[in-house]
């Protein structure tokens, strides 16, 4: 007998959409001077609303908005009070945290169940977690008087619109900074809609400011003269343009960059938990997101049981509607993204891999992909060594915990690594010995305000989240 | 009395390679001269061969450096400065010659190279402990974050101050695990020839610190696109221009940049910023269940 789910779909009666959508300047809604374009439900295809597109004057205005906030406002706020701001903002996010919720499945195409139980609540906890730095910086060890760069340009992308946007402005705004910040292009709704909270918190006009727009905006706001620091999360390829594109200027720069993790199983680890890390590590937010364990690494007589538990495992994932409470696996975000996905699954098929997916129903409309495993990969294919982005995960076999590290650590990439043994003094070697910024041993993908994450090598420098968070935002008298 | 007279036996200034001392593979070399132009000695002017021997050098010395531990590495650090204590006059007279400064400047800015290493050293087991915490997450897991070496790191040392502001830079990359490729200052490279000395005979693993004499411009190029460089410490590069083309270069594998001093004060207590631009900060999550 099998059991049949009866939908369980979230209502969307709590959010009301404008059709029509300008750009957060200086505490107001203002037009943009660009072509607007649209935003669309990834799941039905749907147009959501027209977003406002900033030209080079909205870019200006934004930072001449945030400059003057800056100088007049926010620099000379006391620490105490800047954090006043911060739980208000904190609160309203977890009172209107429904409402972000279903506005980030619609927009993004994620399972209700992600947006509603990480995205949002982790969102809200960075500013909880931010604001009671505000007037403590003093103690967070960059010196007796660090004091904040001034206006910061951040650019963040679309897997983790909100969440990205908290760990990002929570931070400069604890420190004294100012905001123009650009959400990606295909998920523009969760950060206008934070807008608005902001206007709900008083924060004083120009604080924060939102420009929407494509990559040609990304480029004007980090390449503007009075930008002191840029913060980039996104591809490595971008933020190699960053990095070139501020060369010999004083802006400073942190850069959250891709991934190619290392998900490593040794012969003693539990196995049913490891096949919970593994699906939770690439399958978790259809597998974009930069830290996912796309590289599962199995010890080779644990191999073949692991592969069979994960396959059954799999076979009982739900795609589909992203607003349904039971789905696991929503749509991917855009039709790039996903001819993305496949290009890069043909290839592997074209090199050699096998490829495996569960029987599952594709929905007509919308943008889909099956959870995918390769088995017979090696670490030349390009489905071992590229960043896909999507739910489809690379199996390679090691023997010695060596070639574990070996392997693990054979990519340009370090953002994460995962580790599953029951062996104690093993999780601390292997953790030791991998190149990458956050190591999960038996478990996967846990997210924290007050946990430092960010990469090793090609997936960026700097760090968001902890008291090494802070140094991005922050500068202190150097005497060499 | 004739043993005034002796002639005495002069020294070949070559690089400071692998834990050896080799001539620039190109054959080349330069005039050091001293402030009124008086020459001092042929030093090796290092090619981008050189520099792509010594990022070699610099692999192998980081995947044993990096292992040592912290006490260990604050050992080998308290040895250089014995050792540089020992060098004491040769380094004062390398610097009045160098610099022309009277013999009281050299003096106090050798002191200061000998007790800058020392603060380091000190440094070795414990910036970890300042620069590293536990992170209390909402949830069942122990959770701790801990600075790395970030591997191999490619410096210009400053032109001005070229032995307290040379080993200033060495200092803090190697004392966190790091290995350095290092090109002194090209008016004044005696002094960091002396040091390559003291470093040949202080248990220093070989590849570790790479000295080169020659110059920036030329060499460091290949060094900010070279692969196998994580870093790069431009305090030496007072040109805009090429500080700019570095930092371009640098982008294409993601270096971190430390950008030059504006107007550096060698002699002040450093903060600790150096030991953290060349760290990377790893975080380990377990979870916590009986």
């Amino acid at each position: 007998m099998t059991f049949q789910y009866a939908p369980a779909p979230e209502s969307t009666a709590i959010v009301n959409i404008n059709s029509s959508n300008d750009l957060f300047i200086n505490g107001e809604f203002t037009p943009g001077h660009g072509n607007p374009f649209k935003t669309i439900n990834p799941a039905t295809e749907e147009v959501l609303a027209e977003i406002a597109h900033a030209n080079e004057e909205d870019v200006n205005a934004a930072v001449m908005a945030a400059r003057k906030a800056y100088d007049k406002t926010w620099s000379k706020m006391s620490g105490r009070d800047r954090g006043k701001y911060l739980f208000r903002i904190a609160r309203l996010i977890q009172e209107r945290s429904r409402e972000l919720a279903v506005l980030e499945t619609l927009d993004n195409g994620k399972p209700i169940r992600e947006s509603r139980d990480v995205d949002i609540p982790i969102a809200a906890a960075h500013f909880f977690y931010h604001a009671g730095w505000a007037d403590k910086l003093e103690f967070a060890g960059y010196g007796d008087n660090p004091r904040p760069l001034g206006v910061v340009a951040q650019v963040i992308p679309w897997n983790f619109p909100l969440l990205m946007l908290a760990w990002k402005i929570a931070p400069a705004l604890a420190t004294g900074n100012t905001v123009v910040l650009k959400p990606a292009e295909t998920t523009s709704l969760t950060a206008l809609l934070f807008a608005e909270i902001c206007q709900q918190a008083d924060l004083p006009p120009g604080v924060v400011n939102i420009i929407t727009g494509a990559g040609e905006t990304g480029r004007m706001l980090v390449e503007h003269p009075d930008v002191n620091k840029v913060a980039f999360t996104g591809s490595t390829a971008v933020g190699q343009a960053i990095q070139r594109q501020i060369a010999g200027t004083h802006k400073r720069l942190t850069l959250e960059l891709g991934g190619k993790a290392a998900n490593i199983v040794f012969d003693d680890a539990p196995i049913d938990q490891a096949v919970e890390g593994i699906v939770n590590g690439i399958f978790f937010n259809q597998g974009h997101v930069c830290c996912a364990g796309s590289r599962l690494l199995l010890q080779e007589s644990i191999a073949e049981q692991t592969i069979d538990s994960l396959k059954r495992r799999l076979v009982t994932l739900r795609l589909g509607d992203p607003l349904d409470k039971n789905t696991d696996i929503g749509a991917i975000n855009s039709r790039e993204q996903l001819d993305r996905i496949i290009d890069l699954t043909k290839s592997g098929e074209d090199e050699g891999a096998q490829r495996w997916s569960p029987d599952c129903v594709i929905p007509q409309k919308g943008f889909w992909f099956a959870p995918t495993v390769f088995t017979n990969v090696t670490q030349a294919h390009r489905i071992a060594r590229e960043e896909i982005f999507g739910p489809v995960l690379s199996v390679l076999t090691f023997r010695t915990p060596d070639e574990a590290i070996e392997k693990a650590n054979n990519t340009p990439y370090g953002l994460s690594a995962g580790i599953w043994t029951e062996k104690g003094s093993r999780i601390l070697a292997m953790a030791n010995k991998v190149r990458a910024g956050v190591v999960w041993a038996n478990t996967f993908n846990r997210f924290d305000p007050t946990s430092p994450f960010g990469g090793y090598k090609e997936s960026g420098f700097g760090r968001e989240g902890g008291v090494q968070g802070l140094g991005a935002y922050l500068t202190s008298e150097e005497t060499s | 009395m004739i043993g005034n007279d002796r002639i005495e036996v002069r020294k070949t200034h070559k690089l400071f390679v692998g834990g050896a001392f080799p001539r620039s593979e190109s054959g080349r070399t330069y005039e050091a001269t001293n402030s009124q132009g008086e020459f001092l000695a042929n030093v090796a002017k290092a090619s981008r061969k050189d520099a792509r021997d010594a990022v070699l050098a610099a692999r192998t010395g980081f995947n044993s450096w990096s292992k040592a531990t912290a006490y260990n590495r604050g050992q080998v650090l308290y040895r250089i400065a014995e050792v540089m204590e020992g060098r004491k006059d040769q380094f004062i007279s390398d610097i009045q010659d160098a610099e022309a400064v009277s013999a009281k400047k050299a003096t106090n800015q050798t002191d200061q190279a000998i007790d800058r290493v020392l603060w380091y050293a000190g440094w070795a087991d414990k910036y970890a402990q300042v620069l590293g915490n536990t992170n209390p997450v909402s949830g069942p897991f122990f959770n701790f974050s801990i600075p790395e070496p970030t591997g191999v790191v490619a410096a210009v040392a400053p032109a001005d101050s070229s032995l307290l502001g040379l080993i200033s830079v060495i200092a803090p990359i190697i004392t966190s695990g790091n290995s350095v490729i290092v090109i002194a200052s090209t008016a004044s490279p005696i002094p960091a020839i002396t040091l390559s000395e003291c470093l040949a005979t202080s248990d220093v693993i070989a590849g570790n610190i790479n000295i080169l004499t020659g110059d920036p411009a030329e060499i460091m190029p290949s060094l900010a696109s070279h692969g196998d460089v994580n870093a790069l410490d431009l305090t030496g590069i007072t040109d805009p221009e090429l500080q700019k083309a570095l930092q371009i270069e640098a982008a294409g594998t993601v270096k971190r940049v430390r950008s030059a001093p504006v107007n550096p004060d060698w002699q002040a207590t450093p903060s600790l910023s150096r030991l953290r631009a060349f760290t990377e900060v790893k975080t380990v999550w377990h979870p916590m269940g009986m």
